[in-house]
């Protein structure tokens, strides 16, 4: 690797395309936003940038404060789950035949390649009441029926009287099952990576000195892998946090998230100084919340060494 | 909306101000007046036109029609809003063809370009959204009411009360997922005229609802037509051309515009400020109102034609159809919506805020 300051053409060449795009495509229509969001409504179309707080005042209205809320509770849930199902995924992965990792890793990616409209018009398929989950339950349902009139337990309708589907879908679960869905290769990966550099002399090692295979685990292997949860924490939890679609096709009525709302503002309410105040006011607790992990983890090393 | 105060950087002239980011991709016309490219572009809604207008119009004119589709108003208006992005004929409904007129977004027609406008019933001539139908004309009228699955219901459900205020076919109901829709709807079900906009009793509207939301399954965005059709919901609001599509796969499905009547909306054909192609605009806008032209067009979408000549065209399944053109006492006591400028989009949004997180 050459020193860029000795080659500073090179830099300039490679540095500066993604760096005009960063500025034309990203952090210029992010301070558009960001100065509508001091803006005050006039007319239908016309909007006066007054330098006005009122847009962040709305917004700190206990309502919406509470749909922040209720949005960070979401994100956090399919951060948690993403991380349960996630961290086996990533260890099976890793323990696997070196053939077969890639195969693995790319049945990760595979619902990439489908846009995630149609992944969750098939989600809704798939639990709707008259879904593929459903289906199947009425199927067991029948059978076991079959052996029970077979056995002479048939009169008894020990498993009611008909099928009774379950409600999957349009609720609050659904969200997060679909928020999973949708966000679990962004944790599937980080930790792959910080497992896959994992010594597993490390393991034997505990394991030797006498550790159950949970211990070694939990005070061995996590502790390692530590870098990849944070990762895919914030990977999972930030887009979840800004979810609109998901919990649109598939929430019930009170399954509204703080996107749902943003992007109300800019559509029905055609409110777009109080759409943008609240993205920005999103974007500041994101930040904030990053701060303090970053906070915490400085302090956590500086006891280690301490 | 009459602004007093000196006027300092709109949104408008902040962009101009800024450079050429949002300006770019305008297209302008490369001729003058009268020497047009054959080409025309044109936005509508999903399945909204005949299956053979556009090559119909390019047989007969030689213009080339490229159609781009919006999902609702919300986006057409969103899109158009910081500027024309090149389309020369669009489908609003009323009250955003209102909201256009007032944010000056539509140009007027020149009415003797487009001889076809004698076509047009009478009734259609003068709304009150658009008096003497200066920037638009109508297209395709309908109405907004119940959608039901006849064998999961008592009878005919012609009250918003089984949607509004009732347990009846509690976890089986679907609501628009429509903000201004619903609490407009509710308005008429307490009784109160549709554009109610007293803040106090659009309050109780939303209380109705808050009281109401265990039983509702899912205000549905658009699909209501396809809960119905899968059996998930038994009963929803829905927009009648929507049901009138499932109602031809499934027998068991009808329609209905409740006792307390319902909205009554029409979709207009505008030419939106800053179209490049004026001229094909006119000339389609004319095509599409010729008789022949209109009935295709509604023998193909199956929605209720404001066009007389082509109504009188069309077979007694269409014309008789209850549920496409409901009896005049239907009508008398379904409402249009206006447009009542930014502050009440804002309550109802509040609203509707309040709603979803009650």
């Amino acid at each position: 690797m050459e020193n860029w300051r000795r080659n500073p053409l090179v830099f300039w060449v490679i540095g500066l395309p993604p760096t005009a795009w960063l500025l034309l495509f990203f952090l210029v229509p992010l301070t558009l936003v960001w100065v509508l969001s001091f803006a005050e409504l006039r007319g239908v179309v016309d909007m006066e940038v007054t330098g006005t707080l009122s847009n962040y005042w709305r917004a700190l209205d206990p309502l919406y404060l509470q749909i922040f809320g209720k949005s960070f509770v979401f994100a956090g849930l399919t951060t948690l789950v993403s991380l349960v199902f996630g961290f086996p995924v990533a260890l099976a992965i890793v323990f696997a035949p070196r053939r077969w990792r890639a195969v693995l890793l790319l049945l990760v990616i595979l619902p990439f390649w489908t846009n995630l409209l149609i992944r969750t018009y098939a989600l809704i398929a798939v639990l709707r009441t008259r879904g593929f989950v459903n289906f199947a339950l009425e199927w067991f349902w029948d059978q076991a029926n079959a052996v029970l009139s077979f056995v002479g337990l048939g009169s008894l309708q020990l498993l009611g009287g008909r099928f009774e589907p379950l409600e999957l879908l349009y609720n609050n679960t659904a969200v997060v099952i679909g928020l999973v869905y949708v966000h679990l290769p962004f944790m599937v990966l980080p930790l792959y990576a910080s497992l896959e550099k994992l010594d597993r002399s490390l393991i034997e090692a505990a394991l030797d000195l006498g550790a159950s295979q949970l211990r070694a685990f939990a005070t061995v292997v996590v502790p390692l892998a530590l870098p990849g949860i944070i990762s895919g924490a914030i990977l999972v939890f930030i887009p979840a946090l800004g979810s609109f679609l998901t919990p649109d096709l598939l929430g019930g009525t009170d399954s509204q998230m703080i996107a749902n709302v943003i992007e109300r503002q800019f559509k029905s309410a055609n409110d777009w100084p109080f759409g943008s105040a609240l993205s920005f006011l999103l974007m500041y607790l994101t930040f904030g919340a990053l701060a303090l992990r970053a906070l915490y983890a400085r302090r956590t090393a500086g006891q280690g060494r301490g | 909306m009459v602004d007093n105060k000196p006027r300092r950087a709109t949104r408008r002239s902040f962009l101009a101000g800024t450079g050429a980011v949002a300006a770019g991709v305008t297209l302008m016309p490369k001729f003058g007046w009268g020497a047009e490219e054959k080409k025309l572009n044109f936005y509508n809604w999903d399945t909204y036109i005949g299956e053979s207008t556009l090559d119909d119009f390019n047989k007969a004119s030689g213009v080339d029609v490229t159609m781009d589709l919006f999902a609702d108003n919300d986006e057409l208006f969103a899109k158009l809003k910081e500027g024309n992005p090149g389309y020369d004929v669009i489908v609003p409904t009323n009250d955003y063809t209102e909201r256009m007129i007032t944010a000056k977004m539509l140009v007027p027609l020149d009415h003797s370009k487009i001889p076809n406008i004698k076509n047009i019933g009478k009734a259609f001539m003068n709304p009150a959204f658009d008096p003497g139908r200066k920037y638009s004309l109508p297209y395709m009228w309908g109405t907004v009411g119940i959608g039901y699955r006849k064998s999961r219901v008592d009878g005919v459900p012609d009250s918003w009360k089984w949607l509004y205020d009732s347990d009846r076919y509690a976890g089986r109901i679907a609501l628009l997922g429509a903000p201004g829709t619903v609490l407009q709807v509710g308005c008429k079900y307490l009784g109160w005229p549709l554009n109610e906009n007293d803040p106090a009793k659009l309050e109780k509207v939303a209380e109705l609802l808050i009281k109401q939301k265990p039983h509702i399954k899912v205000f549905a965005e658009d699909n209501g037509q396809d809960l119905l059709l899968s059996g998930e919901v038994d009963v929803t609001m829905e927009w009648n051309g929507d049901i009138l599509q499932v109602m031809a796969e499934d027998p068991d499905i009808s329609y209905v515009v409740p006792k307390e009547g319902g909205l009554l909306w029409e979709d207009t054909l505008a030419i939106p400020t800053g179209a490049p192609h004026p001229e094909n605009a006119h000339a389609f806008i004319n095509f599409v109102l010729g008789a022949e032209t209109g009935a295709a067009i509604a023998d193909f979408i199956q929605y209720a034609t404001p066009n007389a000549a082509a109504k009188a065209l069309m077979k007694p399944e269409y014309t008789d159809n209850p549920a496409i053109f409901p009896s005049d006492s239907v009508i008398e006591r379904c409402e249009t919506a206006i447009y009542q400028g930014s502050e009440y989009s804002q309550l109802i949004d509040r609203l509707w805020t309040r709603i979803g997180a009650a």
